[in-house]
């Protein structure tokens, strides 16, 4: 047994001292999954590099870091983008802020930390035996809670996460809890903020059940700031002929780790994930999916994109469980790279695992740098180097992308990548 | 007026150009001719700016200025254009995206106001149709999936937008047929006036008979051999390179 990292120890004295003071204290059910996510990261730790599905990512920097919590709420109000959509729930520094809020009315959807006493349909239902779940599990404060009703149409609501600039490294780790009953529909577009020069650590935890025939649009765009730290575990569950798509963005942060769990646990239904990373000097880009096809019929789609420049590190772990039950499934996976300087480096393990036999699963990955010729033959029509790379950049995103159809999300996405190779490259 | 004067180029240390002098005045069209290997494509690539040529001498300007120490981008806003004997194909990159974008890089160099999306398709679709090319090539991705006349075609629209005073035609007649080919060359003369010229580059006289040159060099070797007016094309294709360069 090796040493426990020193910021192991360090959230773990964090959950000692607040686990009194921390929401939902005073519910047994909730007291007990905190207790019992803290012997778990007790015995676990921070994951590190021997652990087989944190061999490319390495979380030193976070346990080095010496984290604390956002203890008051910030008084003044953060500079928040223009609303996109008619709807949004503001979240600073891991706390709902109500009164930067708009919620929509109709159904359930609010702060958990206010509504953790009715919860249980979801808190904890989802969750798997890993240390940033548990980490999160102890220490959460708030989160989403939304349950939206069988056969309602939720229409597009934006989830907006923005850090404070509190002059010292902080960390928060909102669980948010989503369901829809059968037949219902929602568009979550989420946005993660903060100032460039802070380091602080922002660790969600998903837990999104999808009803039969339900289907969730969630798109995911993190801005985080260049010194700041996004660990998000997404562990969605999928009911029969339901569909969870999920874009995920990574444009921002020091260090990112975008870990999806997928199950697609009654026939026919489907999974789209989706996503694109840009990743500039001295960012690290993680991207891992877990798909599991648990029943017959169902089928998934993946396709990321990393575009790495300076010196810069990507990352894509991608695999798909194919269950006895899944007959018929219909899986593909394709990750692909875009180098755009020799100090980068991408990392990518995709892995198939398959147990029936009537099952089509395909993956594929490519490496490369910008074509020479694609260069050229765009310079030679006038267009200025940097730009004609800028449009190569954008055209090879344009596959992982194209999947997004809302034209709210489209205009947050195309307000985040464009621009990006300028930006970096200046 | 394109000017050059004792250019050589190497590839890899493999010396391609050996010394080539040539003028093409304002307002001619002038065609260069050659077998496979002599080196037409070659200096098709090192007057637009192509890298991976090492120049060891010799000159090139264009109305005076020195295009050698050119951006390729540079280049095409000073008026350059080259026709792509093989167009490149751009995945993920919308032709009417990518020909606003060129057109408005040049113009912007010139100093000119950027044109709009409308005004551009405006424009983009009365060049498509004396080009005899449907609409439906804007929206497609650059080159992707394009047949071989369909690629040079839409170098030629590009040309026809960017209206370029000097025009290098590499090889545009390869994988044509009669009809695109005359297509192309209609395109070609409509563009004939004071204050065009071109350089034709071909292997085979028959595109002359439609784009009618006002001289014809013989490249061979590296090295320009013979120089003359529109016949030499024809007897070049009756008696062979070898012949006519001896």
């Amino acid at each position: 047994m090796s040493a426990q990292p020193s910021g192991a120890t360090a959230f773990l004295a964090r959950f000692d001292g607040l686990r009194d003071h921390l929401p939902g204290g005073r519910l047994p059910w909730v007291a007990k999954l905190r207790a019992d996510a803290a012997e778990a990261f007790r015995a676990a730790g921070l994951p590190g590099r021997r652990v087989e599905a944190w061999r490319y990512t390495d979380l030193a920097p976070i346990a080095q870091a010496g984290f604390t919590e956002a203890l008051t709420f910030v008084d003044e109000a953060p500079a928040l983008p223009p609303m996109r959509a008619p709807y949004r729930a503001v979240f600073v520094d891991g706390r709902f802020a109500e009164s930067l809020s708009v919620m929509p009315a109709g159904y359930r959807c609010g702060s958990l930390a206010a509504g953790l006493d009715g919860a249980e349909f979801l808190l904890g239902t989802l969750a798997q035996p890993l240390p940033l779940v548990a980490l999160n599990t102890m220490l959460f404060e708030d989160g989403l809670l939304l349950d939206l009703p069988a056969g309602q149409d939720g229409g597009v609501l934006e989830l907006l996460s923005i850090a404070s600039h509190t002059g010292r490294p902080i960390a928060f780790h909102p669980r948010h809890l989503i369901r829809l009953g059968a037949g219902a529909s929602l568009t979550l577009i989420e946005t993660s903020l903060g100032p460039a020069e802070a380091a602080y650590l922002h660790n969600p935890v998903y837990e999104i059940g999808i009803g039969a025939d339900a289907k969730l649009s969630h798109v995911r765009i993190q801005r985080e700031g260049r010194s700041g730290f996004q660990l998000a575990t997404v562990l969605a569950a999928v009911q029969a002929g339901g569909v969870y798509d999920n874009f995920t963005l990574n444009a921002g942060a020091r260090l990112v780790r975008n870990e999806i769990h997928t199950a697609l646990l009654g026939p026919k239904a489907a999974c789209h994930m989706n996503g694109a990373q840009l990743a500039g000097d001295g960012q690290h880009a993680d991207t891992t999916t877990f798909l599991d096809h648990a029943a017959p019929d169902c089928a998934s789609r993946q396709t990321y994109k990393t575009v790495l420049a300076g010196k810069s590190r990507g990352v894509f772990q991608g695999k798909i469980l194919v269950r006895q039950a899944a007959q018929r499934t219909d899986g593909y996976q394709m990750n692909q790279a875009l180098l755009l300087s020799d100090d980068a480096e991408i990392d990518a393990k995709p892995q198939l695992e398959i147990y029936a036999d009537d099952v089509k699963c395909s993956h594929g990955a490519t490496v490369g740098a910008l074509d020479e010729a694609q260069l050229f033959y765009l310079r030679a029509r006038g267009i200025p180097a940097e730009q004609a790379r800028a449009m190569l950049v954008q055209a090879f995103l344009v596959e992982a992308i194209e999947g997004v159809t809302d034209p709210i999300a489209q205009a947050a996405l195309a307000e985040a990548t464009d621009g990006w190779w300028e930006r970096e490259a200046a | 007026m394109l000017k050059i004067e004792g250019l050589t180029a190497e590839i890899e240390g493999k010396q391609i150009l050996k010394g080539i002098d040539l003028e093409v005045p304002t307002g001619e069209i002038h065609a260069i001719m050659g077998p496979n290997g002599s080196g037409k494509s070659t200096l098709s690539y090192v007057l637009s700016g192509r890298e991976g040529y090492e120049i060891t001498g010799g000159s090139a300007t264009f109305n005076g200025v020195d295009l050698l120490s050119m951006e390729p981008e540079e280049r095409a806003a000073s008026g350059l254009f080259l026709a792509f004997q093989y167009p490149v194909e751009l995945p993920g990159v919308g032709n009417a995206n990518f020909l606003r974008t060129a057109l408005n890089a040049i113009r912007k160099s010139k100093g000119e106001p950027e044109i709009d999306a409308m005004q551009f398709l405006k424009l983009a679709r009365t060049k498509l149709k004396t080009l005899q090319m449907a609409d439906d090539m804007l929206k497609r991705n650059v080159n992707v999936g394009f047949s071989g006349g369909e690629k040079k075609r839409n170098e030629v629209l590009q040309m026809a937008l960017l209206e370029p005073s000097l025009a290098i035609l590499d090889e545009t007649d390869s994988g044509l047929d009669i009809d695109a080919l005359k297509i192309v060359a209609d395109g070609v003369n409509a563009m004939r006036g004071p204050g065009f010229s071109a350089l034709v580059i071909t292997h085979y006289q028959r595109l002359l008979d439609y784009i009618v040159p006002d001289r014809v060099h013989v490249l061979i070797g590296g090295r320009i051999v013979k120089s003359g007016g529109k016949e030499l094309a024809l007897e070049l294709e009756a008696e062979g390179y070898a012949k006519v360069a001896a």
